[in-house]
C-alpha cells in the first residue's frame, strides 16, 4: 500500500513536470520516461510499461485521458494542454521504445502459469491481443506488462471503472474470477 | 491489418457452421459477445471488430478521390473534425446535430455568416450515438438513458445539459448504442438490441420500443430484432422500414443483413430463431421454422452493417429517387473478404415492396480489402442534398445534384 503511494505521488510529480513541458513547442518522450521508464520497462508501481506497444492503442488511451474518458488525473493534466497532433506524435514516438527486455518478476510458478493459460484460452485473450500477447493496432500489447498493472487494469475493466473504448473488455471479463485475474497477470507479466 | 483470403472458404464455412453451433453449446457464460460461436481456425482468428481511431482525418487526408457518384452527382466534404461521427439530423434552421458511439459526445456544425463550424453539444456521455432533431428539440440517445435539449438552436454557444427523458432500458454494452428517431405519430422510436451475437434475449431486448416524447406510454412496437441501427419512415404509407444486422459467425456468406417493413404493431422479425427471412439458426432454429415470423423486404448483403437510412422527400435529386431509400452499410468485420462500405438506394413498388437495391456511392472499401473511410448515417439538408457521416475519418460528406442544370447550387 505504501508502495502505491509512493508510486502515485511519484507519477503525479511526474506529471507536473510533463504539464510544463507540454507547453512548450515539440512534444518529446523524456516527459512520459520519466514515470513509464526510459528504457520502454516502468519501474513504478501501477504505472504501466509502454515498451512494444502499438501507435492507434497509444493514442486512444491519450486521447481518453485528455477527455476525462479515462480516469486519471495525473494522465488527465500531462494531456490537457496538447491538441490532436500532440497525441498523434507523441503515440508515434512512444510506439518506437523496445518492448519490455525482460520480465521483472521472480521465477515461474508453473501451475500458475497452467492455470492462466486455460483462462486465457478459454476467454480467448489471444484472439484479439494475439497467440503472442504482443497486441496490434489498437489492441495493447500484454507480454511482459507489470503484473501489478495488469492486475489493475483488468480489475477495473471488469468492474467498469475503467469502462474502455468500445467495452469489449467489460464484457470479457465480466465472469472471470478475481483469482483468475491474478493468474492472468502474473503469467503475461513473465511473457516476453 | 493485412487479412488473408483463403482457397478453402467453402470448408471454412461448413466448419465455422459446425464449430459455430458446438461452441455456442459449450460456452458458458459467454465471452466476448463478438466471438461468440467464433471457430478455431485460422481464417476465422483474423476477424474482430475494427474500431475507428478517436481522432479525425484532417480535410486533406479525407478519401474524397476515392468515392463514386453516378452520373451527375458530385461529392464534396461537408466538414472534417467531427471525431466518430454516427447518426445525424438536421435542425430547423439547419444545423447539423452529430452523435458518436466512442467518445463521448454529441457535435454540431453551425453554419454562421456562410462558414461552418463544429461544436461540442454535450459531453461525458456514455455512448451518445443517436440524435433526433424534432420542433426544436434534440434528442440524444445514450446507451441506456434518453434526454434532450429543448430550443437547441437557440443555445448553440451555451446549451443547457440534456434533461430526462426516458432510462428504463438495460445497461448492456453489446448492442447497446442506438439509434433513435421521431415517426410520423409523434412519438419517439428507440431500439434495444440483443446483448450479444447469437442468444435468446431476455423479453426487455430484440425490439423497439415507442413512446411518448416525455417517456411515458411506452410500447414494444417490433420483436425479433437483433441490432437495427437505423430506421425511417415510408412518407407514402407510413410504415415504419428498418435495417437489422444479422448474427456473425454463421458463415462468410450468410445471413445477409435485413430490410424490414412493419406493417403491424407487435410483429416478430425472427431473431435468433431465423435470420434473413430463411435461415432457421444453427443454434435456435430448431423447433421453429421461418414461416412463423416477417421476411424482410430485401436483403442486404452478408455482414455488411447496414446501418442508417432514410427516404429520399427532397427535390435536388431526379426523380426515380423519389421515396427512395437510402442505406448506409458501414461494412464487414467478420468476413474474410471485406463487404459493404456503401451507400445503396432501394428503390420500392408502389405496394411498398423492393424494386431493387443499387449501389450509389462507392469507394469507401479499397482494392485491397481495407476501409478508406466508415458510412455510418444518412441525412438530407433542406436543398435536397445528401449528408453521409463517416465515423473512421470523423467526417461528413456532402451529395448534390447538378444534372444537366449546371452548378448545383
Amino acid at each position: 500500500m505504501k508502495r502505491a503511494v509512493h508510486g502515485a505521488l511519484l507519477a503525479l510529480l511526474c506529471a507536473a513536470g510533463s504539464l510544463a513541458a507540454g507547453r512548450e513547442a515539440t512534444p518529446t518522450l523524456a516527459v512520459c520516461l520519466g514515470c513509464h521508464g526510459a528504457s520502454g520497462n516502468s519501474l513504478l508501481a501501477n504505472v504501466p510499461s509502454l515498451g512494444g506497444q502499438p501507435s492507434p492503442y497509444l493514442v486512444i488511451q491519450l486521447y481518453l485521458f485528455r477527455e476525462k474518458l479515462r480516469s486519471s488525473p495525473v494522465m488527465y493534466e500531462a494531456t490537457k494542454a496538447l491538441s490532436d497532433a500532440d497525441l498523434q506524435q507523441f503515440a508515434d514516438n512512444l510506439a518506437t521504445l523496445p518492448a519490455p527486455a525482460f520480465p521483472s518478476a521472480p521465477p515461474e510458478d508453473r501451475a500458475r502459469v497452467e492455470r492462466a493459460r486455460t483462462v486465457a484460452a478459454k476467454h480467448r485473450c489471444g484472439a484479439c491481443h494475439q497467440p503472442d500477447f504482443y497486441g496490434h493496432d489498437n489492441i495493447p500489447r500484454l507480454a511482459g506488462q507489470r503484473e501489478d498493472y495488469l492486475a489493475l487494469s483488468l480489475r477495473a475493466y471488469k468492474s467498469n471503472l475503467r469502462p474502455g473504448y468500445d467495452a469489449s473488455m467489460a464484457e470479457v471479463l465480466a465472469p472471470v474470477t478475481d483469482a483468475d485475474i491474478a493468474d492472468l497477470a502474473y503469467f503475461l507479466a513473465r511473457l516476453h | 491489418m493485412v487479412i488473408r483470403i483463403s482457397r478453402y472458404s467453402r470448408v471454412v464455412v461448413l466448419a465455422a457452421m459446425l464449430l459455430g453451433a458446438a461452441c455456442a453449446i459449450a460456452q458458458t457464460p459467454p465471452p466476448n459477445p463478438a466471438l461468440v460461436g467464433r471457430p478455431d481456425t485460422d481464417e476465422a482468428r483474423m476477424l474482430a471488430p475494427i474500431a475507428p481511431p478517436p481522432l479525425p482525418t484532417p480535410a486533406d487526408k479525407l478519401p474524397l478521390n476515392l468515392l463514386k457518384a453516378p452520373k451527375g452527382f458530385t461529392v464534396e466534404v461537408y466538414m472534417a473534425g467531427v471525431p466518430n461521427a454516427r447518426e445525424m439530423c438536421v435542425g430547423e434552421r439547419g444545423t447539423v446535430f452529430v452523435g458518436s458511439r466512442l467518445i463521448g459526445k454529441v457535435h454540431a456544425i453551425v453554419n454562421r455568416d456562410g462558414k461552418r463550424q463544429v461544436k461540442v453539444i454535450a459531453s461525458g456521455l456514455h455512448r451518445p450515438n443517436g440524435v433526433a432533431c424534432h420542433d426544436g428539440t434534440l434528442y440524444i440517445a445514450e446507451l441506456s438513458r434518453i434526454t434532450r435539449i429543448e430550443k437547441i438552436e437557440d443555445n448553440l454557444d451555451t446549451p443547457p445539459p440534456p434533461t430526462l427523458v426516458y432510462d428504463d432500458l438495460p445497461k448492456d454494452e453489446a448492442h447497446g448504442w442506438k439509434f433513435i428517431a421521431v415517426g410520423p405519430d409523434g412519438k419517439l422510436y428507440v431500439p434495444v438490441g440483443q446483448p450479444c451475437n447469437n442468444c435468446l434475449p431476455p423479453p426487455t431486448h430484440g425490439q423497439i420500443r415507442r413512446m411518448n416524447l416525455d417517456g411515458s406510454a411506452v410500447e414494444v412496437v417490433a420483436r425479433g430484432v437483433r441490432n437495427t441501427v437505423g430506421f425511417d419512415w415510408n412518407p407514402v404509407t407510413k410504415e415504419l422500414y428498418f435495417t437489422d444486422n444479422g448474427r456473425d459467425w454463421l458463415s462468410e456468406d450468410i445471413p445477409e443483413d435485413e430490410l424490414n417493413r412493419l406493417t403491424k404493431v407487435g410483429e416478430h422479425f425472427g431473431a435468433p430463431y431465423c435470420y434473413q427471412g430463411n435461415i432457421a439458426d444453427a443454434d435456435f432454429g430448431w423447433g421453429h421454422s421461418c414461416s412463423e415470423f416477417t421476411p424482410p423486404v430485401a436483403l442486404m448483403g452478408p455482414h455488411a452493417a447496414a446501418l442508417g437510412m432514410r427516404f429520399y422527400t427532397g427535390t435536388m435529386f431526379p426523380a426515380e429517387y423519389h421515396n427512395a431509400i437510402f442505406v448506409a452499410r458501414h461494412g464487414s468485420w467478420n468476413r474474410t473478404k471485406k463487404f459493404g462500405g456503401d451507400i445503396v438506394v432501394v428503390k420500392l413498388k408502389d405496394d411498398g415492396s423492393v424494386r431493387s437495391v443499387e449501389p450509389f456511392i462507392t469507394g469507401f472499401l479499397k482494392q485491397d480489402n481495407t476501409y478508406a473511410g466508415r458510412p455510418v448515417d444518412v441525412s438530407f439538408l433542406k436543398d435536397g442534398s445528401m449528408l453521409i457521416s463517416d465515423d473512421y475519418n470523423g467526417a461528413i460528406y456532402r451529395v448534390s445534384y447538378a444534372g444537366g442544370r449546371g452548378a448545383a447550387q
